[in-house]
């Protein structure tokens, strides 16, 4: 038997290498600057799905909701080994909080149906929430289990977890289906060469109508026609509107978001002074000592 | 981000440069292979785009994950216990990443779940590759004896071992040299024997076998009972078994994260791999022949490295009140190992391009409905092929060597320290001007295509396109070279002296060398206006040192043949 496993990522602004001015004067993102990327520990929820496609046989769909940009995370994906993609795009869902994320990402399960485990990222580098996996589960009134590191197993209607608590871990017994948040835990596997080569021509509708537009060429027989050849060799990209996942709009993008951002402050960190630690024994052990004392450690 | 292909300059040059369109079309079977596989390439730049993709992809490996594991293996190398070699664990991962990420296979064919890659691209994962852990290129450049039994094999050799070998699930080895055989390979005496039956067995040792522990191996083995040359010696195959016994592994200099290892055959079951008594003369030469373009690439990936660690330390590095890279001694230095490490890396692809023409006409002409053009051309490659390939291991290796030597020099005191990665380099570049023939046996092998003028047309070919400017006055330097260098063959030639002639082939080869990487440097520089400051610095180097040899070479002088025994013996 084969289970189904949908995976939720994001693209980020890489904010782990700032060229320029990561921030506008307005204080929101700018994007420019930042190269965008896979959200990393949605690379480590994919790398656990892919995982259990190699030790229990699954079939993984991955989701994103995002501009229609976010397509190459999903061709990211399909590279490494994701079987199906899926792109949750609207200008409605534009400025949308976790809220009305994980609203919009329910109605986009209830779509799918059929599933067994949702994984997510434990949080996105941009926001730094964590709350979108559980609030998520919360939509879809699935168990969950948060800050997963592992999976022991996954017997037809279980899953046996591993996640990381204070000062150690523990191991969770959870009903399928059930939603895990995946920890920075695993080594996410590269894209793979042959996929690449055959991934790379995977494409959204909406890609493919652009390649038309831009070959100054617009042929609506031909595009239905294109459209299902890409389908049938399995390089079609879904892509799905609000009105397609049946969200209600009130309840999606800035309107369905109760976060109100009431100021943004730019803290430029100006260096203080630095402190020169022998690299000997007393040297490290006085710098623990002092990092117990001010509570840094222990 | 550490990614070895998108900080390389040079390469990106090379692979958006070098005119591949027929080599890809050869191996594409003019792109028939779009129909039947989903990975194959539609045309050129579906498969220039292909390269690019999977190229970024290892060279993302390779600086990220690959590298910061290549001190320890350094360190700790893999482990030898009652007959079994285990990997180090950070090896392993590093094999696993490559399988993952499907390079397994790479000049595989499709039907076999290879990419199907040609030789070039291949050569460049290979640098990159060896950038990161030169030792880690011994295992993946295995690949090499998969594309031999590809050739050679029968179909159903081919059907058993390629898919496996694609896939990652076997590695293989190639055991040719024994204790008494070395650059000598005719005299190889592990004996083959058949039963009354006709199965093959094989019987005694094999010495300095690099990944001796391998699961599949092709092997050099003398078939032909009283025979004593090259000509009874046939190529097979055999599985490890309990019968093949890894007596040790080797404590060496460098690439140690590779195991060396002994071994002996008792009675070793085994399979015939093509035709009887063509195992040295003609597929032990084609597997040597395309692993001496991996050590050529491998060579250059340490000298890449090394060449990065010196200047990045020089950068940094303060005596006399400014960074060391201010200093003239040091500049110099640098410039001259940048230079170095570009005319190896023009050498290797104008080699590697020529070995995919050889191989794409050579597959057309044996396998397809050639031309009689296509032959010709099959004709011409083929001796091309042979000409660059040694001429191209002879510089890239010694430059290797050079080029790490230096940067521990600029690296002083703490250079000879293992606290850098300096000496490491170093170590590792020691074996690659020896191993898969020495320079001086790449010499021997390249002379004959000198004295012959084989590359003539292809000098031709490089001086006929036009360049303007500065250009044009450095590549009449060349030319005059290229005059000089006729003049310095027939010298040789028409002594019609064999010592005189060995004598001064290692000369003759440095100076061929000179006017090919001359010409296309200074034609690259037409498309890269940056590159043309090195296209100068390259013609300048090599004129003093072509005079220089050119004198010796016209000296006619004998002392050294006359009084060699004189000086050595006192």
């Amino acid at each position: 038997m084969s289970y189904s496993i949908l995976v939720f990522v994001k693209q980020v602004p890489d904010t782990q290498n700032i060229s320029g001015e990561a921030m506008k004067a307005d204080g929101t993102v700018n994007r420019a600057a930042l190269p965008a990327i896979f959200n990393p520990e949605d690379l480590n929820a994919l790398e656990l799905a892919l995982e259990l496609k190699d030790r229990f046989d699954a079939k993984v769909t991955v989701v994103t909701m995002g501009p229609p940009t976010a397509a190459e995370v999903l061709r990211d994906a399909l590279y490494r080994g994701a079987d199906k993609a899926v792109l949750l795009t609207d200008r409605s869902f534009a400025g949308a909080d976790t809220l009305a994320t994980s609203f919009a990402l329910s109605c986009c399960v209830n779509k799918i149906g059929n599933y067994d485990l949702l994984l997510c990222g434990r949080q996105a580098i941009d926001g730094d929430t964590a709350q979108v996996g559980p609030q998520l589960a919360e939509k879809l009134k699935l168990p969950q289990i948060a800050y997963v590191e592992d999976v022991i197993d996954l017997s037809f209607d279980k899953v046996t977890a591993k996640r990381a608590i204070d000062g150690g871990y523990e191991v969770l017994e959870c009903k399928l289906p059930a939603l895990m948040t995946v920890m920075d835990a695993n080594t996410p596997r590269p894209q793979a060469a042959r996929r690449i080569m055959k991934f790379k021509r995977a494409k959204t509708p909406s890609e493919l109508s652009k390649a038309h537009a831009n070959a100054d060429y617009t042929d609506a027989e031909l595009l239905a026609e294109e459209l299902a050849v890409l389908e049938e060799k399995g390089l079609l990209i879904n892509e799905w509107t609000a009105n397609e996942v049946g969200a209600d709009l009130e309840r999606v993008g800035l309107k369905g978001s109760p976060t109100k951002v009431k100021k943004i402050e730019s803290v430029v960190l100006t260096a203080s002074e630095s402190k020169m630690v022998e690299a000997t024994e007393s040297g490290i052990g006085s710098l623990i000592q002092e990092l117990i004392e001010d509570h840094t450690l222990g | 981000m550490a990614n070895y292909f998108t900080d390389n300059r040079d390469l990106q040059f090379i692979l958006n440069n070098l005119d591949l369109e027929k080599a890809v079309a050869l191996k594409e079977n003019d792109y028939k292979y779009a129909e039947q596989y989903d990975t194959a390439p539609t045309d050129l730049s579906d498969a220039l785009d292909n390269y690019k993709r999977v190229l970024e992809n290892i060279g993302e490996i390779c600086g990220e994950n690959i590298e910061e594991r290549s001190r320890t293996v350094d360190r700790e190398g893999p482990h030898f216990e009652d007959g079994v070699v285990t990997y180090h664990p950070l090896t392993v991962k590093n094999l696993e990443d490559l399988r993952k990420a499907d390079v397994m296979g790479i000049m595989l064919p499709h039907k076999y779940g290879g990419i199907n890659f040609p030789v070039t691209v291949y050569a460049m994962i290979t640098e990159m590759v060896s950038r990161a852990d030169a030792s880690l290129q011994n295992l993946i450049g295995l690949q090499d004896i998969a594309d031999t039994i590809c050739e050679f094999g029968n179909e159903e050799q081919k059907d058993k071992y390629l898919p496996l070998f694609a896939a990652g699930i076997v590695d293989g080895s190639m055991d040719l040299t024994e204790p008494d055989s070395g650059s000598d390979l005719q005299s190889v005496r592990l004996r083959a024997y058949q039963d009354e039956e006709g199965n093959w067995f094989l019987n005694g040792n094999k010495r300095f076998i690099t990944n001796g522990c391998a699961k599949v191996h092709l092997v050099l083995a003398r078939s032909e009972e009283g025979s004593s040359d090259g000509r009874g010696l046939s190529m097979f195959i055999c599985e490890a078994c309990p019968e093949l016994v890894v007596r040790r592994i080797e404590d060496k200099l460098g690439i140690h994260g590779v195991a060396t290892c002994e071994l002996q055959y008792n009675d070793v079951p085994a399979q015939l791999c093509g035709l009887r008594r063509r195992g040295l003369t003609k597929y032990v030469m084609s597997l040597m022949n395309g692993a001496r373009m991996a050590i050529s690439a491998q060579a250059i990936g340490i000298a890449e490295a090394a060449y990065r660690e010196a200047r990045k330390y020089a950068e940094e590095r303060k005596q006399f009140k400014l960074e060391i890279d201010k200093l003239p001694a040091v500049y110099d230095m640098l410039s001259k190992m940048k230079i170095k490490l570009h005319a190896a890396r023009t050498l290797l692809y104008i080699a590697s391009r020529s070995v995919d023409l050889r191989n794409g006409y050579t597959h057309l002409v044996e396998h397809g409905n050639p031309t009689a053009e296509d032959r010709k051309q099959m004709k011409y490659y083929v001796r091309l092929a042979a000409l660059l390939t040694p001429m191209c291991k002879a510089l890239a290796t010694e430059v290797s060597n050079e080029v790490a030597y230096d940067s521990i020099q600029i690296h002083g005191g703490t250079g000879f320290m293992r606290d850098f990665n300096v000496e490491r380099y170093y170590r590792d570049a020691r074996i690659t001007n020896i191993y898969e023939g020495t320079t001086q046996l790449q010499v021997v092998a390249a002379i004959g295509g000198v004295m012959q003028r084989v590359g003539e047309t292809l000098y031709d070919e490089l001086k006929a396109v036009e360049v303007t400017g500065p250009l044009a006055r450095l590549k009449e330097k060349v030319a005059e070279l290229h005059e000089q260098q006729k003049i310095a063959v027939k010298f040789v030639a028409d002594k019609k002296d064999p010592a005189y002639h060995d004598l001064m082939a290692g000369k003759l080869v440095a100076m061929e060398t000179n006017i090919l990487v001359g010409y296309t440097l200074i034609n690259d520089a037409m498309k890269d206006t940056d590159r043309a400051v090195i296209a100068e610095q390259y013609v300048n180097n090599a004129v003093s040192e072509f005079e220089k040899n050119f004198k010796i070479v016209t000296s006619d002088d004998y002392t050294i043949i006359d009084n060699h025994r004189a000086v050595i013996d006192y």
